[in-house]
């Protein structure tokens, strides 16, 4: 009989990044009947995934190691709020999260971003919100003080 | 289908009635097909970011299928203007 393993790698708190493992799979099923199961098991684990954090990032590479100039400026732009604790999921280190997220998502780039499981958008609209004070705005529904808020007293 | 810019740029403009379009090819600057683009229209009118956003998506859905990295900007015409006059 065969039962489904999931198993969570690592799960670092400071920028925290997570390795989804795709289960191994017992030879009795066929090939596109287990394709199906799995991606419809990663749309499932991935709504429970949004939930987890407050913040949630889709990205390529790690906030320590961005591998591309989108997914730095999201890890930027939340680190001049003072954003320094999400959980990020770097996609590069596994190619069926790259392509479930896109689905689950109904987005077709990275990176991602959720706030309080709601997906937020991309890198542009993460910094024309932080451009307009859109961001400020919607960290502190999430009970986070932005930065950039302590910044602007400190200059009065 | 061949993705170019020209073909992107068509698309946007029939499917959300835009007034104006700007394509960029990003394409040099990586090692695949990537564009930046400025759609204004009409039809963003009190929409929030996201779904003019998703509404380019759906646009562009089989392009974004070859397309590597994308970049959007969406003005209504009188964010354009605004925009025009800084």
């Amino acid at each position: 009989m065969n039962s489904l393993i999931r198993s969570t790698a690592r799960c670092l708190r400071s920028g925290a990044t997570v390795c989804l493992l795709r289960p191994a799979d017992g030879p009795a099923r066929a090939a596109s009947a287990r394709f199906l199961c799995e991606a419809a098991d990663l749309q499932k684990d991935l709504g429970e995934l949004v939930k987890k954090d407050k913040v949630v990032v889709f990205m390529k590479g790690t906030p320590a190691q961005p591998m591309c100039g989108f997914s730095n400026a999201v890890v930027q732009i939340l680190r001049m709020h003072g954003v320094d604790r999400y959980a990020s999921y770097n996609v590069l280190e596994d190619q069926e999260l790259r392509e479930g997220v896109k689905v689950f998502s109904n987005w077709p780039t990275i990176p991602q971003v959720y706030f309080n499981g709601e997906f937020v958008g991309g890198c542009d609209i993460l910094l024309q919100m932080h451009q307009n004070g859109d961001l400020v705005e919607e960290l502190k529904k999430l009970d986070i003080r932005s930065a950039l808020l302590d910044a602007e007293k400190e200059s009065k | 289908m061949a993705v170019s810019a020209d073909h992107i740029r068509d698309k946007l403009t029939k499917e959300l009635g835009a007034v104006h379009v700007d394509v960029e090819d990003t394409s040099q600057n990586r090692c695949a097909a990537s564009y930046k683009v400025l759609v204004v229209s009409p039809q963003f009118e009190g929409k929030p970011l996201l779904q003019r956003h998703r509404m380019v998506n759906t646009c562009l859905v089989e392009e974004l299928k070859e397309i590597h990295a994308f970049e959007q900007k969406t003005l209504t015409p009188e964010q354009w203007d605004k925009l025009k006059q800084q």
